[in-house]
């Protein structure tokens, strides 16, 4: 598994995952569309994912892997939860935009 | 009968509270007896007061405790000596006349009533001045008597310039008022007393108690006061303004009177005054500068009340001269005199405009001694009185004092006869102009003229015998008399003892040299007035030094520049900007900033989840800076 | 007992009148209840002893863990201040007589309970107990103000409320300093008087009581509430808080500060007088060019009030004396300027100066009261406003002769302001529009105040008798 660090050098990895980390917050703290926002977690949650997985590899220490499968599991439920709840925000009030949102209860 | 002593203001007092809440039930004739009634009661009180008076006693009589501090304590109580005694037949005697001419003049007047009230009042207000025992009801008495000129002046207040005169009149005597308040404050300070009989107590040390320079402040602080009240220069403007009032009050009031208690207060605290050099000087060039500067005013002046009115100025500052002097007698003596004369005048004055139909422009005046016989006759009377031509009561007095003059210094004598003969002159010119020479009065006036009513011309009578003799009071022994009020007068005044003698001759000498230069003004007068038949300009044609002193030097102009018009800006600018837009601005700011403070800050728990999430991003940058840096 | 009858028969009537709103009877009711109080207040005068120090007290045990009692009483100075109280409140009830408003049960209920607050100020022997006083009595001013008043009312009234409120929190700091020096607490005045504070914490102390009183009388520059407050406010609370409410910041001047911290109130009160004489000479000079009379009266108040402060500051007994004389004169001399106002305004719907004039010769009872309560307001002699201010202005010249002859331009600025407001107002030619003269009611209400004003003018002994061996004992300087 450690030679396609021959191949492709670690910081490479840890490059890539910090510019998708970044993406990320920056979606997070710029984009006003409650979608686009949860992408951009998503964008997150996977940038550390990558992280996490390639510092495994490097390491050959498989407790990584083990984590990120965990993150995968409850990324994916806390999407599904997420966009139920956005479904029934968007019901509500006729719109997703997160500036618009303050009112903090119905 | 000296138990009565109450009863004298007391009358005028209730004579004012009825005819006051009688004013629209009582008929005119019931009012004007009541009014005059009281003054005549209150007259013949006093003079029942002779007996102990003339023996040189003083009367005293206290009611109750007025004002108490914790030190000094204040009795409402009278005081009748010798200066007050003849005060007060001053103030009753030629004030019972005036209101019997008084029930002449202001028959038709729709608020008869409410003038015999105010006069009734101003005659307690004035025995107040005259009779209390304290400088506290002195003062009562004085602001009083402000308080009736004020209403006397504004008596006709449907006309706003009447108001306007007597607003100025009030507010102008205040200033005065707060330098003798002032006076009062620094008297009471010093000695914890305002009563006489403490402070000027048989054998009282004064100078125990303060220096020179105290005795300084507290005399001038009354010079302040004496200015306002008996119109000296800076605060005479508001004496011919006040002419605005009827006729008999500015007699009263404005000539014989009221105006006079700044004399009087000199002469009650003369033991001040004594300790005082520098103030006496004060006195005397004010007084001089005063009886100077008012007399050349009056030379231009053409209405008739008005000319009478500067008159007085001048002679009141002749009198403060006199007291600088220290020829107290004498200052006394022509008040007097003053109040016998200038009372005649008025209402000699006050009866050509009833006869003329309320006319007061001298210019359109004229050949009235055939019209107005008796009153022409008085008027003269009193003219030669004032111009001081022997025996009239005006020489005698006014000789006394440019004896005293003399005495000082021949530059005084010769400034004092300057004034007397600027006198002279605008006299004769005002009695050659209205009495004399073509009548340049309209058709309309004329064929109305008339001579006044008894009740008008009774009293010019009698004011005009007194004038002939008033000066037998004080009749210099000279000429044979033995200055009886100088005696009188001993107990209260005492005059200091005269530095150099003055001999017989140069005394008679000087007598006849005033005399002369009387009679040769009266001639320039006779030349100008009637042998060229001069009339006086229009006041726009006039041009030079006639305009400037028909302007009245523009003084008016340059105390409403000095002092009414800044202070009304001020007042603006206060009120408008700096009190509701800065100070309070500031309150309303301190507001303000608390609401933009709290918008401000309330962002970051308002529920906007963008700004949570910054803050929330923010602050992990900061946590791991903070781990970085440190 | 009687203190306590006087003192909580108008509150708890007053309550009581708050629960029928809607009555129309009401106004005979608080009628009735401020004279009872009145009378009441008259008869404790029989009794009363000038020398004898607190009189008619009654102490009751109310909060013991905090060191509270209920502990009420007069001196000569107090009853002189509950005279005033219970004697203007009737005047001032009978003012609003021809006057009909909604809730008038609410009105005159707030109106008594108002009342009995501020005899509770004068009354108080316990500093805490004076402090719940203090603060009631706000109350009732801020929904007179907020309901009935005109104009930005709502403004005026959270305004007034809030800065006077800020200033009083200030004092509660300094009451619970003062009160937890002691083992057990206590806020006795006597306890109290006996406690020595630092220098530097009874400056503290004495200060934030001075806000508080500062605001509330209100002396310059902390008046900007006041103008507005008294224009705006109905008529009859005008005449409360002008006439009575203002003297309880000079009143707790004289009970509170000058026996619990003279010693800093001297030290500073040289630079405090130094404030209010020129804001004595400030607020008069605004006055003269005022287009409104209410206005107008309210700033000739500021001068009036703060030669009384001025005077207290001076903590000489002349001066002391002088304050509680020129208090009575201001609070009877405040209710007929404002009392002339209303009767303006009810006949002509304006206090515009311009707007009038040419009255007198049409109302000729209505010109001379109001003549009479101006000649008082400029203090001439031989009425109710000279005694005090010869004394004040004695005191003031006495200590340090600057501060008399500045506070001494309002004695001339005074005339000028009353004078042109009463020539612009009422002289002139007169005028086409109907207006009544004085009627019966109107009459009954300015009664009083001309015998007071002519009385007290003549005998300010009686007053000067009851209080001066109180004074007396209280200076120190």
């Amino acid at each position: 598994m450690a030679q396609i660090f021959n191949i492709v050098p670690l910081e490479h990895f840890i490059i890539l995952s910090l510019i998708l980390f970044s993406i990320g917050v920056i979606g997070v703290l710029l984009r006003r569309n409650m979608i686009v926002v949860f992408m951009s977690i998503e964008l997150m949650l996977n940038a550390v994912n990558l992280m996490a997985v390639s510092f495994s590899a490097h390491k050959g220490d498989s407790a990584g892997q083990v984590f990120v499968f965990f993150v995968m599991v409850v990324a994916a439920a806390e999407v599904a939860l997420g966009l139920a709840i956005l479904v029934m925000i968007y019901r509500n009030v006729k719109s997703i935009d997160i500036n618009e949102l303050k009112q903090l209860k119905w | 009968m000296e138990n009565l002593i109450w009863l004298i203001p007391t009358l005028p007092l209730l004579g004012f509270t009825v005819l006051g809440l009688g004013a629209r039930s009582l008929p005119k004739g019931m009012a004007a007896f009541i009014g005059c009634g009281m003054i005549v009661a209150a007259f013949l009180l006093s003079v029942g007061l002779a007996g102990p008076i003339f023996s040189g006693e003083s009367l005293s009589q206290d009611l109750f405790t007025w004002m108490r501090g914790s030190r000094w304590s204040v009795n409402f109580g009278f005081q009748v000596d010798q200066l007050s005694w003849m005060m007060m037949l001053v103030i009753t005697g030629v004030g019972a006349l005036i209101h019997v001419y008084s029930a002449g003049y202001m028959h038709d007047d729709e608020r008869h009533n409410y003038f015999f009230a105010y006069l009734n009042l101003f005659v307690f207000f004035m025995l107040l001045l005259v009779m209390g025992n304290n400088y506290l009801l002195l003062f009562a008495g004085w602001e009083g008597v402000g308080l009736c000129s004020y209403l006397l002046i504004g008596f006709w207040f449907s006309n706003n310039e009447y108001n306007d005169a007597a607003k100025k009149a009030f507010v102008m005597n205040r200033v005065g008022d707060l330098g003798f308040l002032l006076g009062l404050f620094l008297t009471l300070t010093v000695f914890g007393s305002l009563n006489y009989s403490e402070l000027f107590a048989e054998g009282a040390d004064l100078e125990a108690y303060g220096s020179t320079a105290i005795f300084t402040a507290i005399t001038l602080l009354f010079i302040v006061g004496a200015a306002g009240k008996s119109a000296q220069i800076p605060l005479y403007t508001w004496l011919p303004d006040a002419m605005a009032g009827p006729t008999p009050v500015s007699a009263l009031i404005h000539a014989a009177t009221m105006v006079t208690a700044g004399i009087y207060l000199v002469l009650r605290s003369l033991a001040f005054f004594e300790l005082a050099p520098f103030t006496l000087n004060v006195l005397m060039w004010l007084g001089l500068a005063t009886s100077i500067f008012a007399a050349t005013i009056g030379l231009k002046q053409n209405d008739i009340k008005k000319v009478l009115a500067y008159s007085t100025v001048s002679q009141l500052g002749l009198m403060f001269f006199a007291l600088g002097l220290g020829a107290y007698v004498a200052a006394f003596f022509h008040l007097v005199t003053h109040a016998f004369f200038k009372a005649l005048l008025f209402l000699g004055a006050g009866s050509v405009i009833h006869g003329m139909s309320g006319e007061q422009d001298i210019r359109k005046m004229g050949a009235l001694r055939k019209v107005l016989p008796v009153t022409f006759i008085v008027f003269l009377i009193g003219t030669l009185a004032i111009a001081g031509i022997p025996p009239f009561a005006g020489f005698v007095s006014k000789d006394q004092i440019l004896l005293a003059a003399y005495e000082h210094s021949p530059v005084l004598f010769a400034l004092g006869i300057g004034a007397s003969l600027l006198t002279t002159f605008y006299m004769f010119r005002l009695l050659f102009l209205v009495f004399y020479g073509q009548s340049r009065a309209d058709h309309h006036a004329l064929e109305h003229a008339h001579e006044s009513p008894l009740s008008m011309t009774l009293p010019l009578g009698v004011l005009a015998v007194l004038s002939v003799v008033g000066g037998f009071l004080n009749w210099p022994g000279l000429m044979g008399g033995n200055f009886w009020l100088q005696n009188y007068l001993s107990p209260v005044v005492k005059e200091a003892e005269k530095h150099h003698h003055i001999s017989h001759s140069t005394e008679w000498g000087l007598m006849g040299l005033v005399v002369a230069l009387v009679l040769a003004t009266i001639f320039l007068a006779y030349q100008k007035y009637i042998s060229k038949a001069a009339v006086p300009a229009e006041d726009a044609n006039e041009a030079g030094v006639g305009k400037v002193l028909n302007q009245k030097y523009y003084v008016d102009e340059l105390y409403d520049a000095v002092f009414v018009k800044p202070t009304q800006a001020l007042s603006a600018w206060l009120g408008r900007i700096f009190d509701p837009k800065i100070l309070d601005g500031l309150v309303n700011g301190t507001g303000t900033g608390l609401v933009a403070f709290s918008s401000a800050i309330r962002k970051i728990q308002d529920g906007a989840v963008g700004i949570y999430l910054f803050i929330f991003a923010f602050g992990i940058l900061l946590l791991l800076a903070f781990q970085f840096l440190f | 007992m009687l203190t306590s009858f006087v003192l909580f028969l108008p509150i708890i009537g007053g309550l009581l009148l708050t629960l029928f709103p809607g009555s129309r009877v009401s106004k005979w009711q608080a009628l009735i209840l401020s004279c009872v109080a009145a009378g009441a207040s008259i008869s404790m005068l029989t009794g009363f002893d000038p020398n004898a120090g607190k009189q008619f007290g009654i102490q009751l045990q109310w909060l013991p863990t905090l060191g509270v009692d209920f502990h009420v009483g007069v001196d000569g100075i107090g009853l002189v201040l509950l005279l005033l109280n219970n004697l203007l409140c009737p005047i001032i009830i009978l003012s609003t007589f021809k006057q009909t408003r909604d809730h008038e049960g609410l009105f005159y209920g707030l109106l008594l309970v108002m009342q009995g607050a501020m005899t509770g100020v004068f009354v108080s022997y316990d500093l805490f107990l004076y402090y719940i006083f203090w603060e009631l009595a706000l109350i009732p001013a801020y929904f007179l103000v907020l309901l009935w008043g005109t104009g930005e009312r709502s403004r005026t009234a959270m305004k007034f409320f809030l800065y006077t409120l800020v200033g009083s929190l200030l004092m509660l700091v300094g009451i619970i300093y003062l009160g937890v020096q002691q083992e057990t607490p206590s806020f006795e005045l006597a306890v109290l008087q006996s406690v020595q504070l630092s220098p530097s914490a009874s400056v503290l102390v004495m200060l934030g009581f001075m806000l508080a009183y500062a605001i509330k009388i209100p002396v310059f520059p902390f008046h900007t509430w006041q103008p507005d407050t008294y224009v705006q406010a109905p008529t009859a609370g005008t005449m409360m808080m002008s006439g009575i409410m203002l003297k309880m910041g000079l009143f707790s001047i004289i009970r509170w500060v000058l026996p619990l911290m003279p010693d800093a109130l001297f030290a500073h009160s040289s630079w405090m007088i130094w404030l209010i004489v020129i804001g004595i000479a400030y607020a008069s000079v605004i006055a003269i060019q005022q287009k409104d009379l209410k206005r107008l009266f309210a700033y000739a108040s500021i001068a009036h009030v703060g030669l009384i402060a001025a005077g207290i500051l001076t903590q000489r007994a002349d001066g002391i004396t002088g304050a509680v004389l020129q208090m009575v004169a201001h609070g009877v001399n405040a209710v007929g300027l404002f009392y002339i106002c209303q009767v303006l305004m009810e006949r002509r719907g304006t206090n515009d100066i311009a707007s009038l004039g040419g009255l007198r010769q049409i109302a000729p009872w209505f010109a001379t009261a109001y003549f009479i309560v101006l000649l008082g307001t400029v203090a001439l002699p031989l009425t109710n406003g000279f005694p005090g201010e010869f004394m004040l202005l004695s005191s003031l010249f006495e200590r340090y002769w600057p501060w008399a002859l500045v506070a001494g331009t309002g004695v001339i600025l005074g005339a000028v302001y009353m004078l042109k407001s009463y020539q612009e107002s009422m002289l002139g030619a007169p005028s086409k529009a109907d207006f009544a003269d004085l009627d019966g009611i109107d009459k009954l209400v300015f009664l009083p105040i001309l015998a007071a004003i002519i009385l007290l003018g003549l005998l300010p002994n009686a007053i000067v008798h009851l209080v001066q061996p109180t004074i007396e004992a209280l200076v120190r300087y």
